[in-house]
């Protein structure tokens, strides 16, 4: 039903995924990234003993969570399902209070949704107003933000252009497919200038072939504006294809397993990147990690990897 | 603190403010009487007939009314909802019979049928009639074109149709429609009993209002307003067991 | 070959406006040619000929001098009334039920009393009211408002409630303040429930307008149509009675005029949530 709406800005996708590789220039006028620090966070969700069928029992989401992301940098973190992914991204947004420890932006602890953060969740179709139109969407936070008229035009133009949706900035998101509604959700949150970009399994819910075009995109974009970028996903090969690092968290309670570096350079193409040595080596590892966590394994000294990490990492 | 806690203190906090002010003098006594003496006239009432024969009469005049609107509304909606052009024939009539007061109608009820219980089921069937015939349309226009194909395909009579097929999908319907039409229904007997004179509990207020009888106003307000709640919560109670086995037609959530 | 194409096209045009046209005056022009021609005869003294009714339509309501018109004196008072009640119980119930959903404690402590005051049948505060408020205007404002004030105000309350947690969330990453909270996201993001407690609100009023004129008033569409009735006036009670079907009939094309430019988004989003995911 959506294909023949869609097709048009789809093919206006792999320019901007060419373009990642030939002109990244970073802008001389970017705020650049922040650094982003979590500090001994843990979060436990109080036993529900009102309201709604929920155990009684308090329930321990994020037992120890320690990291920190470099000023620019993108990282991607993984984890077995129900790791408390979810609830680690809603905690570095200043959505959830954390029970212990802290996460500090820069140099002050979030306390609330902090300024110069941008968040782009899984739910696609239900985090874009659906009274508003695609431009409309993008535009509301830059209104609020105080940005001034001319300005804000121009950056709803530029962005929707970036990521290939130039020619329905007056149409309402439901009218779009799913890929196309995540788009606008990317182009609000690079319209934002943002200096660190949150992204919460965004691409769980869109086809396959979408999802690559996507990638591209997060990738290309993230070059461009120079900004701190954490993607949270389940999916191994994403992570890697994306990040400079992969962060495995634990089953629940969740501790980080193993900060991984990625070292595939800064210029990925689907085909070239996923197709090396050293594509399927780290996929192998997280893979393990993976599968390891989800049996409980909560240390990088308890896991028993049966293929060999130590000597090709650098 | 529980959800009923917060409401039952919601509750207490309504009939404190209703006995402590007219007490203190910042509403006349003479037109607000404290929640004690409300209370004591009703607790009187409740220990005579009149209030339960009137009860009885208003719920009579209230159920015969609905079931005669449920009826007709169910039957014209599905048999003029199942016909493509009975239905593009009457949509306008509907669409302009519908928002037509209800209470417009009362001087001709009064011409025609008197004071009597009649008078007022005019005015309520016609006021309920629309609410269920409404949702009944809708309902019936739900019906999943596949299903209608494949039925049509066993060559189903268009009895069987209706059966399987139209009715199940219009049930939920039909029930929202009924709670609507509950408490419109129960609004126009009451109507009708103050401005008629039929026999009810609408009466009694108008009977005590007239003999300046504040307190057993307010007591059969009290009396009229539980029943309304009853209505409701037994309305919304048909409409959730239906729903409940149609999750796939109103499902909010349904992926 | 281009030619006569576009004249066989314009001929189905006109055909299909004669036919839609045909089905949306057919019926009515049926059933009132029935009415007219059943009654013409009639001497039936409750059942005056349609032709006597409408004979006497004209006089009754805009009589000259217009300015002194049943039309003037009686109906644009009687709506002005619906209309500041209606108002007043819109923008009340709002904000009430704005308050109320944001809350989950203050929903909890406020619905049993709301129900409550929601299942009360409107016209019994009528009496009451009228110990407060005497038999003039701002009784019947009033009355017309505390009716109108209780669907649209759970309506609202409901909406506020059912508001997608996941835009909220989105809301409070972008920082949106309180005001471009309420604005852009809670009360759109309820309209529907509005527009529906609106709607409910809108025919209880019409009810309303019609009944505190019944039970005591000097003027009014509601006070006109019983005196008639009282007079035994026939033909004129029965155009106050067709009147007052026009005047519901208007006043619900408005409002779906409104909600329609209002919830236009909301058509086009719930269609695309049946038919495409």
């Amino acid at each position: 039903m959506t294909s023949p709406a869609s097709s048009a800005p789809w093919g206006s996708a792999p320019d901007s995924a060419a373009s990642e590789g030939s002109a990244p220039a970073p802008a001389a006028d970017r705020p650049g990234g922040a650094r982003l620090d979590v500090r001994g966070l843990r979060k436990v969700y109080p036993g529900s003993g009102k309201s709604g069928g929920g155990s009684g029992a308090p329930v321990e989401a994020i037992a120890d969570l320690t990291f920190e992301v470099r000023p620019g940098e993108l990282v991607c973190v993984v984890g077995p399902s129900g790791a408390g992914k979810t609830t680690l991204l809603r905690c570095m947004a200043g959505l959830l209070p954390a029970t212990s420890g802290e996460v500090v932006l820069g140099e002050s602890a979030i306390t609330g949704p902090p300024e110069g953060m941008a968040v782009v969740l899984q739910e696609y179709g239900r985090s874009l107003f659906p009274w508003m139109t695609v431009a409309q969407n993008v535009e509301l936070p830059l209104k609020e933000k105080g940005v001034p008229k001319r300005r804000r035009a121009e950056l709803v133009r530029d962005t929707l252009a970036a990521v290939g949706l130039g020619d329905v900035a007056g149409a309402y998101p439901w009218q779009l497919s799913g890929g196309m509604q995540q788009r606008v959700a990317i182009a609000r949150a690079a319209a934002y200038e943002p200096r660190v970009l949150l992204m919460d399994e965004p691409f769980a819910a869109v086809d396959a072939q979408t999802r690559f075009d996507l990638e591209d995109l997060v990738r290309a974009l993230w070059k461009r504006l120079g900004i701190t970028v954490v993607f949270v996903t389940h999916d191994i090969d994403e992570a890697i294809y994306l990040g400079e690092r992969v962060l495995v968290l634990s089953a629940r309670p969740t501790v980080v397993l193993e900060d991984v570096e990625v070292g595939l350079g800064p210029d990925r193409d689907q085909l070239g990147t996923r197709g090396t040595a050293e594509f399927a080596r780290l996929r192998t590892h997280v893979y393990e990690l993976v599968q390891q966590a989800k049996q409980g394994v909560r240390s990088l000294a308890e896991a028993r990897l049966t293929h060999a990490v130590g000597g090709s990492d650098a | 603190m529980p959800a009923w806690a917060l409401g039952g203190a919601g509750v207490a906090t309504l009939l404190v403010v209703v006995e402590l002010v007219p007490r203190l003098g910042i509403v006349d006594a003479r037109y607000l009487p404290p929640t004690s003496q409300i209370l004591g006239a009703l607790a009187e009432r409740l220990g005579r007939a009149e209030l339960w024969t009137a009860l009885g009469q208003t719920l009579t005049t209230w159920f015969t009314g609905l079931a005669i609107a449920l009826v007709a509304g169910v039957v014209l909606g599905v048999v003029i909802g199942s016909v493509p052009w009975l239905r593009a024939v009457t949509a306008s009539t509907i669409e302009f019979l519908r928002p037509v007061p209800s209470v417009a109608l009362i001087p001709v009820a009064i011409l025609l049928y008197g004071t009597g219980m009649a008078s007022t089921l005019l005015l309520v069937v016609y006021a309920s009639f629309w609410q269920v015939l409404v949702q009944v349309l809708s309902g019936v226009q739900d019906v999943d074109p596949v299903a209608s194909d494949t039925a049509r395909s066993y060559r189903f009579s268009p009895l069987t149709r209706i059966r399987t097929l139209v009715w199940p999908t219009t049930l939920p319907y039909a029930m929202t429609g009924l709670r609507l039409a509950a408490s419109v229904a129960l609004i126009l007997t009451v109507t009708g009993e103050l401005l008629i004179g039929t026999p009810g509990i609408g009466r009694l207020l108008g009977v005590a209002q007239s003999s300046g009888a504040v307190a057993s106003m307010y007591a059969y307000v009290v009396v009229a307003g539980l029943l309304g709640v009853a209505v409701n919560l037994v309305a919304r109670a048909l409409e959730r067991r239906t729903l409940f086995w149609h999750p796939s037609v109103r499902g909010e959530a349904a992926a | 070959m281009s030619g006569p194409a576009p004249a066989v096209r314009a001929g189905a045009g006109v055909g299909r406006v004669l036919r839609s046209g045909l089905l949306v005056l057919g019926l009515p022009a049926v059933l009132l040619t029935a009415w007219w021609v059943l009654t013409d005869g009639s001497t039936s003294y409750f059942n005056p000929p349609l032709r006597t009714i409408v004979g006497t339509f004209g006089e009754t309501w805009f009589g000259s001098p217009f300015a002194e018109s049943r039309f003037v004196q009686d109906v644009i008072p009687s709506v002005l009334r619906l209309l500041a009640g209606y108002g007043i119980a819109l923008v009340a119930g709002i904000v009430l039920g704005v308050a109320i959903g944001s809350s989950r404690a203050l929903r909890a402590y406020a619905e049993p009393v709301l129900e409550f005051f929601r299942a009360i049948p409107p016209p019994v505060m009528v009496p009451i009211l009228m110990l407060f408020l005497g038999i003039g205007t701002s009784m019947k404002i009033v009355v017309i408002a505390t009716g109108c004030l209780w669907p649209i105000l759970l309506n609202t309350v409901e909406g506020v409630r059912g508001l997608d947690p996941v835009l909220r969330d989105t809301a409070r990453a972008y920082r949106l303040g309180r005001v471009a909270t309420v604005r852009h996201l809670v009360l759109r993001g309820a309209s529907p429930q509005i527009v529906t407690g609106a709607r409910q609100a809108l025919s209880i009023g019409i009810i309303l307008m019609v009944i505190s004129e019944m039970f005591a008033a000097k003027d009014g569409l509601g006070f006109s149509i019983v005196q008639f009735q009282r007079s035994f006036a026939i033909p004129e009670m029965w155009s106050g009675v067709i009147l007052l079907g026009v005047v519901g009939v208007l006043l619900s094309l408005v409002f779906r005029a409104v909600t329609n430019a209002v919830l236009s988004w909301y058509l086009g989003y719930r269609q695309s949530q049946h038919g495409g995911a």
